[in-house]
C-alpha cells in the first residue's frame, strides 16, 4: 500500500531534518522524504500544520495487566499512548502475576495481540514472583520474547543475586533495567526529606536511598562488564554518579521521567496525592541538575514511568 | 460618608452628660443600689462620665462595668467576619441593683435588646434604666430610654456620629449622609 | 482585621495579625467562663462535630466544653466505633457529616494533611485538632496565650521546646506562630529526633538541653511519643529523662521565672519530673483553661469566616 504524507512539518531527529516536506510510503517502508512529490497514492494524508515525525519509544511504562486491570489495561494504556505518539511501549514486569516465567510471558503476548494499539515489548522480572530471592531462567525468558530483564517496583537487595543476575543478562543478551532503591534507607517514606517533608509532616525519602543504590549496581556491572541500564533517576548525586563511570567506560546508560525535570517537591505542599511518586519529586536543584544531565547526555533517555492508579487509590490521606 | 451638620458641640455633649447624671440620681432617689454598665465601646466612655459626675454631686462611688454585647447580637450569620469581640467587665454583683445601661445612640434597639439579653446572664438587677447620649428614632423593638442627651430626628440614610475625647480627642455629636 | 477563613488547618497559613486577632478573641472569651452562667448564645442553633480518628480525652473535651459555651450543639464521633470501620474513606465520612448540616467538623486525624484535604472537599469549616505529624494549631495558640499572659508580649522572648521535634504536631505549630510574633525559637532534641530542614523554619537547634534553657524565657516540654512512629529508634526512657529531662536541678541553671509549659497529658518521669510539673514555673494547668478560651475565639471565628 502506497501513502502520501503532504506538507507536514518533518521532524527526524536522526536524520538532522526540521522542515516543511512530504513523505512517501511504498509497500510499508518510507521511500523519499523531499519536498513537493507528486507521486499518485492509494492513500493520501494532509498533513499541513502539522507535526510528522518518527513514532516515540517510552521504554518504562506499567500496562498493570495481567490483575490489575481496575488501574489499566493493555487497551487503554496503548490507546493513551498512541494519542501522544508514543509507537512502541516497554512493559515492565511488576504485573500480577509477574513476567517472571515464560507461561506468564506467553500470557501477556495473548492479551497483547488482542488489545495492544501499538507495539508493546516486554520487559521479564529478575527473580521469582519479584521477590528477589531466586533468580529467574533468562534463556527461557528470552526464548518467550522477553527483550529486558529488571524487578522495576522494586531493586534487589542481594548483592550475590543482582552480580549474578547482570552476568545472566549479558550472556543472553537482555537489557538489565535497575529501580535503584534501598527500601531501608527510604523507609516507608512518601515525598523528599527536607524541610518541605518537615513543615508538611511527612515521612521523608532521602536521596541516598537512591544513589547509594546506583553506586552499588554500576559497582556490580562494572565487575562482570555487563551493561546496565539505570531507570528514573530523580536526584543530582545520581546524575554525577553516572556521568562518573561513563567517563571509566562502565557499560551504564540511564534515563528519567518528565515529572523529574518539570516538578519539585514544592507541588506537593497542599497534600496532591497526583504528585505523590517513587522516587519522590524532589528539590530544584535536583531538577536543574537533570535538565543539564539531558543536555550533556549524560542521561540517555526520557521514560514516562506511566505508573496509573485507581482514583479511589489517589483520593485519601497522603 | 459625608458630614452634614454638627448637632452637639464639646459644651453641648457635656451639659448633657451631667444633666443626665442628675436626672438618674432623681430617679433613683440617691444612688443606693445603683450601677452603670457602659455598652462597648463609647457607652462606657459616658458611663465612666456619668459615674464621675455622680461622686461630685453625691460624693458616693457608683460601680461601673463594661458590656460586651457582641456575642449576643441577633444578626452574628450575616456579620461576616466584621464582629470584634471585646472583653466584658463587670467585676459586681448586679443581682438586686438599679442598673443603668449607657449607651451612645439609640437607634433600632436591637443593641439594647442583645444587652438586656447578656445582662440576664450575669444575674438579676431588681430594675435596668437606659441612658443615652442621642436618641435617633427608627425603633425596631419595643424599646424605650428612660434618659436622653437629645433626640435628633432623622432620616434612613442618615447616620448619628458621636465623637468623645477618650477616643476621638473632641466631644462632639454629628450627622452624616451615607453615600 | 477581618477574620475571612472558613478554616483552622495550621499556623503555616496565618499571618501575624491573624494569629494576634485570635489570641485577643480569645482573651475576650476567657471572662466567659468566670461566670456564673458560663453560656454565650454565638453559635445558638450551630452543630459542631468531633470527628476523632486518634484516641484523645484532653484536646476532645476541650472542644466540646468550648463549643457548648458557645451554645452550640456537640456530637462526637470516635472512628474506632464508625463506620469507618466498615471501610468508610475520610471524605466520605466527611461528606455524610455534611448533609446532617453540621455547620464546623473538629478534627483530628493520624495521617498529615487530613485536615487540608477534608478542608478541600467540604464547604463547612474544618478545624484542625491535630492532623499526624503536620500541626495542632489550637495547642499553639493556647500555648502563644499563656505566654502572652505570663510574660507579656511575645516579641523578644527566647522560647526553647524540647523533645520528639520530629514527629511533633505542637513543635511545629509552635514554631510557625512564636516566629510569626516574633520570638526566638531554639528546638532541642537528641539528633535523630531533629527533622531535616528545621532550621529553615527560622529556629536554633541545640542537642544539650542545659544550653537551650540557658537564656530561655519559656520551656515547652514535649511528650515522648512512643506510640507515634514505630518505625524510628527511640532513646530508653531512663536515659532520655537523664540527658533532656526538665528537673528542678536543670532548672535552678536557668532564669529564675522560666515558664515551664506541657501540651500533656505528662509523662511524669520522662520528660519531666513530678517536681518540676507541680511546681511553681508549671503554667500546665492555665494552658488547659486557657484552651478553652482559645477554641471558643476559633470555633466563633471560622463560623464568622464561613458566613
Amino acid at each position: 500500500m502506497n501513502i502520501l504524507i503532504k506538507g507536514g512539518r518533518v521532524i527526524d531527529p536522526k536524520n538532522k531534518i526540521d522542515a516543511v516536506m512530504d513523505i512517501l510510503l511504498e509497500n510499508g517502508k518510507i521511500s523519499k522524504i523531499a519536498k513537493n512529490i507528486t507521486t499518485k497514492t492509494e492513500t493520501f494524508i494532509d498533513a499541513h500544520g502539522k507535526i510528522v515525525a518518527p513514532g516515540i519509544v517510552d521504554m518504562h511504562v506499567h500496562l498493570r495487566e495481567p490483575g490489575r486491570e481496575d488501574k489499566e489495561t493493555v487497551s487503554s494504556a496503548t490507546a493513551a499512548a498512541a494519542s501522544a505518539g508514543v509507537t512502541t511501549v516497554l512493559a515492565m514486569p511488576n504485573t500480577h502475576p509477574a513476567m517472571d516465567c515464560a507461561e506468564n510471558i506467553n500470557l501477556l503476548k495473548k492479551i497483547i495481540s488482542k488489545s495492544a494499539k501499538i507495539n508493546v515489548l516486554i520487559c521479564a522480572a529478575i527473580s521469582r514472583g519479584r521477590l528477589g530471592q531466586e533468580l529467574n531462567d533468562f534463556v527461557k525468558l528470552q526464548k518467550a520474547g522477553a527483550l529486558a530483564v529488571s524487578d522495576d517496583g522494586s531493586s534487589v537487595d542481594s548483592d550475590v543475586l543482582m552480580l549474578a543476575a547482570l552476568k545472566a543478562a549479558a550472556k543472553c543478551r537482555l537489557l538489565t533495567i535497575c529501580h535503584c532503591e534501598d527500601k531501608s534507607l527510604s523507609c516507608f517514606g512518601v515525598m523528599n526529606i527536607g524541610f518541605n517533608s518537615t513543615r508538611l509532616g511527612l515521612r521523608g525519602i532521602s536521596k541516598a536511598s537512591e544513589y547509594k543504590r546506583i553506586e552499588r549496581d554500576i559497582k556490580l556491572a562494572e565487575k562482570v562488564k555487563a551493561a546496565v541500564h539505570i531507570a528514573h533517576l530523580s536526584c543530582s548525586e545520581s546524575v554525577e554518579i553516572v556521568a562518573k563511570a561513563k567517563k571509566r567506560g562502565v557499560l551504564v546508560t540511564c534515563e528519567t521521567a518528565p515529572h523529574y525535570f518539570s516538578l519539585t517537591e514544592e507541588a506537593l505542599l497542599d497534600y496532591d496525592t497526583n504528585k505523590k511518586m517513587n522516587p519522590p519529586l524532589r528539590a530544584p536543584s535536583d531538577l536543574l541538575a537533570i535538565k543539564q544531565g539531558l543536555k550533556d547526555g549524560t542521561i540517555d533517555a526520557i521514560a514516562s514511568d506511566h505508573a496509573p492508579h485507581t482514583e479511589n487509590e489517589k483520593n485519601i490521606e497522603f | 460618608m459625608q458630614i452634614k451638620a454638627k448637632i452637639m458641640d464639646t459644651e453641648a455633649v457635656e451639659r448633657a452628660i451631667t444633666r443626665i447624671a442628675h436626672e438618674i440620681i432623681e430617679k433613683n432617689k440617691g444612688t443606693e443600689g445603683l450601677c452603670l454598665v457602659g455598652i462597648r465601646n463609647r457607652g462606657v466612655h459616658i458611663a465612666s462620665r456619668l459615674a464621675a459626675c455622680v461622686k461630685k454631686i453625691e460624693n458616693a462611688v457608683v460601680p461601673t462595668g463594661a458590656l460586651d454585647i457582641t456575642l449576643y447580637r441577633d444578626d452574628l450569620a450575616c456579620a461576616s467576619g466584621r464582629a470584634v469581640v471585646r472583653k466584658t467587665e463587670i467585676d459586681f454583683d448586679i443581682n438586686n441593683k438599679n442598673l443603668v445601661l449607657v449607651d451612645d445612640v439609640l437607634y433600632t434597639g436591637r443593641t439594647i435588646r442583645a444587652a438586656l439579653d447578656a445582662l440576664s446572664d450575669f444575674g438579676r438587677p431588681r430594675s435596668i434604666q437606659l441612658a443615652v447620649l442621642v436618641d435617633r428614632g427608627h425603633r425596631e423593638l419595643p424599646i424605650r430610654a428612660d434618659f436622653v442627651g437629645k433626640n435628633i430626628p432623622t432620616a434612613c440614610n442618615e447616620s448619628v456620629e458621636v465623637r468623645l475625647k477618650e477616643s476621638d480627642q473632641v466631644d462632639e455629636v454629628l450627622i452624616a449622609v451615607k453615600e | 482585621m477581618l477574620w475571612t477563613r472558613k478554616d483552622l488547618l495550621g499556623l503555616e497559613y496565618l499571618n501575624r495579625e491573624e494569629i494576634e486577632l485570635i489570641l485577643d478573641t480569645a482573651s475576650s472569651f476567657k471572662e466567659v467562663s468566670t461566670r456564673e452562667i458560663k453560656k454565650v448564645p454565638a453559635l445558638r442553633g450551630k452543630t459542631a462535630v468531633n470527628l476523632f480518628y486518634e484516641p484523645s480525652t484532653r484536646t476532645r473535651v476541650s472542644f466540646e466544653v468550648a463549643a457548648k459555651r458557645l451554645s452550640a450543639d456537640v456530637i462526637n464521633i470516635a472512628a474506632e466505633t464508625s463506620s469507618v470501620r466498615k471501610g468508610e474513606t475520610l471524605i466520605d465520612t466527611g461528606k455524610n457529616i455534611q448533609a446532617l448540616k453540621a455547620d464546623i467538623v473538629i478534627i483530628r486525624h493520624n495521617c498529615s494533611g487530613a485536615a487540608n484535604m477534608l478542608a478541600r472537599a467540604l464547604d463547612i469549616s474544618v478545624v484542625n485538632a491535630g492532623d499526624g505529624w503536620h500541626e495542632h494549631p489550637t495547642q499553639a495558640l493556647l500555648d502563644m496565650l499563656t505566654l502572652q499572659e505570663k510574660l507579656g508580649s511575645i516579641r523578644g522572648l527566647h522560647v526553647t521546646i524540647v523533645g520528639d521535634i520530629a514527629h511533633s504536631r505542637v513543635a511545629r505549630s509552635n514554631i510557625w506562630g512564636l516566629t510569626k510574633l516574633g520570638a526566638q525559637v531554639t528546638v532541642c532534641a537528641p539528633e535523630i529526633l531533629i527533622p531535616a530542614g528545621i532550621e529553615k523554619m527560622g529556629v536554633n537547634i541545640s542537642n544539650n538541653i542545659d544550653q537551650a534553657l540557658k537564656n530561655a524565657d519559656a520551656v515547652n516540654v514535649l511528650r515522648m511519643q512512643f506510640e507515634r512512629d514505630a518505625n524510628a529508634a527511640f532513646p530508653e526512657q531512663l536515659e532520655y529523662f537523664k540527658k533532656f529531662g526538665i528537673t528542678s536541678e536543670r532548672l535552678a541553671k536557668a532564669k529564675k521565672n522560666i515558664i515551664v509549659m506541657h501540651p500533656g497529658p505528662i509523662n511524669r518521669g520522662i520528660e519531666v519530673s513530678s517536681e518540676v510539673a507541680d511546681g511553681e514555673n508549671s503554667v500546665i494547668l492555665e494552658q488547659v483553661t486557657n484552651g478553652i478560651a482559645v477554641r471558643m475565639a476559633v470555633l466563633f471565628l471560622v463560623s464568622q469566616g464561613k458566613g
